[in-house]
């Protein structure tokens, strides 16, 4: 199937320009295996569209990439040097930052706590709540995020302004590269499209962005390449401008036609 | 090929309606009205501190009209005070934060019947220091909680058991090393009981300043937003990178070392050491001042505030029951009553607030 082998590799050639690269990462939960071959890299100021199935290994891929799980084996490259990313905090203080499917944000807090969401300003031993109101408004302002009042609980905004704090909050410290998993899913158009301004405005400031997407139509509009994940591997490495959602949505549709041929003449046999 | 050209067909179409530039601005429907919503929301959830304090208040101004100087006496208001409201506001404060992390710890009121034996022995048997005797008692609620914390957090054991089970065997370690005797106060510690107890107002004075104090580390510092996060949201509290197993640890040896301190003080306030003082009352008590106060037992809120005048409340009751005749036994119908009451409250507000949200 020429679908499922990688079609020309645009990336590997040149290593110089890369912040990130991934070799041969794997990952298994006791007898479950997540990622079985993984190996990718991501060009400075970069968008890289990462494709594929539910349960594709998509998002263990990215709480491997910062910091949230540890890889069974593989390495990482940082700017060519080799590193361990040991928890959230210290990918973080690398550069590294992530905005997971859930938010992660809490409910019973205001929009300025979840903002500075472990990263609090404090003058010890208090949290300097003024400062962090001042800057969370500010900094939302700056990404054109519409908030009525910085100092209302998340639980009452909607779902594209909670997906739009969680990215304000994960570009607060001016990481050099941004994880995104699934920021579109959940939302209607209009909401999906003030998160691809925001990614298209994050790649202007040169922040190399990973993004998790099944709405290849959506995604391919902010990628320079789509990396497409099966089975835990890469299986596709494409510029976006060689591809299509056409395309894309063929190779999956294929991939389901295969997986249910096999069950059907399993099934008969 | 007609299943993959359907997918397509609706990705044009989004692509669309992309295209045509919706307006922006409205990010989400129901603005006026929400608004309004979420105003009233927000009064009616300070008001829960406010309720409290307004419902102690009046259960004051009501004994003291009737009973006039019965009441208002200085030795009774001591009782009122420090013995009725001070040990259960301080063990309250470390159950608040476990309870809005999302915990429970049931075995606190035992801590308080060990730690002042645990000191008596040390200086007894094994001819410790006072002070340094105190520190060890003190210390017994850091290891309890500690324990605690293992059991819950390391092992998986859900806290209404783990501290069930420690809860009874620091019985069971009270009333064998005891051999359900009573003991008196080494002498030499009896110096520094007043600062800790015997000084009439000390344990309310001890009991306000705590709570000023959990007040600040509730809403102020990093601590109290972590334990607020931990409970409100675990799995994204760890995605934030937060230290999920240290905060819950933490808020267990809070509360044990509370426990610590109030055993000590009854210890000096009753003038005694005595093996019955270990009891699930403490934690009870403690708890409904929690609840009544506006601390949901489902994680991510609570207040220090209302948890103390839920306090005040429960002791002003416990002494103006029987002053007015009615007797302490049907108090529990009016504790109980409170404590579904404002469980109620709890739970519509948390329906409210959802519906709110959509």
């Amino acid at each position: 199937m020429a679908a499922t082998t990688p079609q020309g590799q645009p990336g590997f050639a040149s290593q110089d320009t890369d912040i990130l690269r991934v070799e041969h990462i794997s990952k298994s939960y006791g007898a479950v295996t997540a990622l079985t071959d993984v190996s990718l890299r991501l060009a400075r100021g970069e968008v890289l569209g990462l494709i594929g199935d539910n349960g594709a290994g998509k998002s263990t891929l990215l709480k491997i990439l910062c910091g949230f799980q540890q890889p069974t084996a593989g390495r990482i490259f940082l700017e060519g040097q080799e590193v361990v990313l040991r928890s959230v905090d210290h990918a973080r203080s690398l550069g590294i930052d992530v905005v997971y499917q859930d938010l992660a944000l809490i409910n019973q807090l205001t929009v300025f706590q979840n903002m500075f969401l472990n990263r609090e300003k404090v003058r010890w031993p208090l949290v300097r709540n003024g400062a962090m109101r001042r800057e969370a408004r500010e900094h939302l302002d700056e990404m054109g995020v519409h908030i009525p009042s910085v100092n209302v609980p998340v639980a009452r905004l909607s779902g594209g302004q909670r997906q739009a704090i969680a990215v304000a909050r994960s570009v607060f410290d001016n990481p050099k590269i941004l994880l995104l998993d699934e920021p579109l899913a959940a939302m209607g158009v209009k909401e999906g499209a003030i998160i691809l301004d925001l990614v298209t405005k994050l790649k202007q400031n040169n922040v190399s962005i990973i993004i998790i997407a099944h709405n290849y139509g959506q995604v391919l509009q902010v990628c320079d390449r789509v990396n497409m994940i099966q089975d835990g591997k890469i299986t596709l490495d494409r510029l976006a401008d060689d591809t299509s959602a056409e395309e894309l949505t063929e190779i999956v549709v294929a991939e389901y036609r295969k997986a249910l041929e096999e069950r059907q003449r399993a099934t008969s046999a | 090929m007609e299943n993959g050209s359907g997918v397509h067909v609706s990705e044009t179409a989004e692509q669309a309606a992309l295209a045509t530039g919706a307006p922006r601005g409205g990010l989400g429907p129901g603005g006026g009205l929400g608004a309004a919503l979420s105003a009233a929301l927000r009064m009616f959830g300070r008001q829960r501190e406010a309720t409290v304090f307004v419902v102690a208040a009046a259960l004051f101004l009501y004994f003291a009209i009737d009973k006039g100087s019965d009441f208002t006496s200085k030795a009774n208001l001591v009782t009122v005070f420090s013995d009725n409201t001070a040990p259960y506001a301080i063990i309250a404060l470390g159950e608040v934060f476990l309870l809005i992390c999302g915990e429970i710890d049931l075995s606190v009121g035992f801590v308080v019947g060990f730690a002042p034996y645990l000191m008596y022995f040390l200086i007894a048997f094994y001819h410790f220091p006072g002070l340094l005797a105190i520190l060890f008692a003190l210390l017994l609620g850091v290891v309890v909680g500690w324990v605690n914390g293992f059991f819950t957090v390391t092992v998986g054991v859900p806290s209404f058991i783990t501290t069930l089970g420690t809860g009874f065997i620091l019985l069971g370690l009270i009333n064998t090393t005891s051999h359900d005797q009573p003991a008196t106060i080494p002498a030499d510690i009896m110096g520094i009981g007043k600062w800790i107890a015997t000084y009439a107002w000390s344990p309310i004075v001890w009991a306000v300043v705590l709570a000023l104090i959990f007040h600040i580390v509730l809403t102020r510092t990093r601590w109290g937003l972590h334990t607020v996060s931990v409970g409100g949201n675990q799995l994204g509290a760890r995605e934030a990178g937060i230290h999920v197993n240290r905060i819950k640890y933490g808020n267990f040896m809070l509360t044990g070392v509370l426990g610590s301190l109030v055993g000590l003080q009854q210890m000096y306030f009753t003038n005694n050491i005595s093996p019955t003082a270990g009891s699930y009352t403490w934690m009870f008590y403690a708890v409904t001042a929690a609840v009544i106060g506006g601390t949901a037992m489902l994680g991510g809120s609570g207040t220090i505030i209302g948890a103390f005048f839920g306090a005040v409340a429960l002791g002003i009751l416990l002494d103006g029951f029987p002053l007015v005749g009615i007797g302490a036994d049907p108090l529990s119908i009016v504790f109980g009553g409170a404590i579904l009451a404002a469980m109620v409250a709890n739970v519509q507000l948390t329906r409210l607030r959802e519906r709110g949200q959509s």
